[in-house]
């Protein structure tokens, strides 16, 4: 099993998700630079966060026209897994391999807290370790986090059980409050239909140790690594 | 030849920062401002060897596959020849 994190000038998560790979998973990973073009021989690449390209433009919108993206999408298209949190989630909707766009937060301030989101499909290779319902604690950092889609969107998201995580209060209940960017309909990451491709805003990638404050985000790496050891079959 | 391009949030997308400079502008004592929404302007200089319709369909590739996100925004361009 052997993971790749992508490196965009700019990206500044990448070493929290090798060290959580490495050190949690314990697994074997490379630091990918964005100039590659050959990800055989990878299970799962992880798009980290960071700001890459500066942000200039639009958060992930130049990103996308970086070499190694042609190779993502092959890859994603072999149902391989694709993981991109933060500035990846914007990376992977502003490359059409999500739906929908992150834009400026609600309330245009840059967002660092804990946030909790609920599980809502655990039917996933990124959620599979986890039930329904289950409530995770993990840090945001961002200002472009605020997911926005039109409603044929929406429905399809919802029809095809893509939303995995929406942002909620310490009780499970998806509030308004407990929304830090103005978020559609909470959501705080969705999957591709083929579930296989996963873009999130939270970081669970610096939740995977108690001296952080939780280690809820190891759940998420678990089930993946449970989907990879599965052959590639998701649930 | 010089192409603009004008990309703007479409109507349906709230846009924060165009409500809070609209914010900003009433402090300033304008009243009868009903909204204002922030856009984004680009100019593409291109070689004068290329005619105006290629010029046009350049800049609306470049307008609609990287300037703009077709989610969330809409864009106009203009090509205009000479200086």
């Amino acid at each position: 099993m052997k993971f790749g994190v992508i490196v965009f000038p700019g990206s500044n998560c990448d070493h929290d998700a090798y060290h959580v790979v490495s050190k949690h998973v314990g697994q074997p990973v490379d630091f990918i630079w964005h100039k590659e073009t050959d990800l055989s021989g990878y299970d799962a690449v992880i798009v980290p966060g960071g700001f890459s390209y500066g942000d200039y433009l639009r958060a992930g919108a130049l990103a996308q026209f970086s070499p190694v993206m042609k190779a993502v999408k092959t890859f994603a298209a072999e149902g391989k897994f694709v993981f991109g949190v933060c500035n990846g989630f914007q990376i992977l909707c502003e490359s059409g391999l999500l739906p929908g766009a992150l834009m400026r937060n609600a309330g245009l301030h840059f967002v660092c807290k804990h946030i909790n989101v609920r599980i809502e499909n655990q039917n996933t290779p990124y959620t599979n370790q986890l039930k329904n319902g289950k409530v995770l604690s993990m840090p945001i950092a961002h200002a472009e986090g605020n997911y926005t889609c039109d409603d044929a969107t929406l429905h399809s998201l919802e029809e095809n059980n893509q939303i995995v995580f929406r942002y909620c209060d310490e009780n499970g209940e998806t509030t308004p409050e407990s929304n830090p960017n103005g978020a559609r309909s909470n959501i705080a990451g969705i999957c591709n239909l083929d579930r296989n491709v996963l873009g999130m805003m939270p970081h669970p990638e610096r939740a995977c140790e108690e001296l952080l404050g939780s280690n809820d985000g190891r759940d998420i790496f678990r089930s993946l690594t449970q989907a990879i050891s599965q052959n590639g079959v998701g649930v | 030849m010089k192409a603009k391009v004008y990309v703007t949030l479409k109507p349906s997308v709230l846009d924060p920062q165009g409500k809070a400079i609209h914010h900003s502008v009433e402090l300033m004592g304008f009243e009868k401002i009903t909204d204002i929404r922030q856009g984004k302007y680009f100019e593409i200089a291109l070689d004068d060897a290329v005619s105006e319709s290629e010029a046009k369909t350049a800049a609306e590739k470049i307008a609609k596959d990287v300037l703009a996100n077709p989610v969330i925004e809409d864009y106009r361009v203009e090509v205009v020849t000479g200086s």
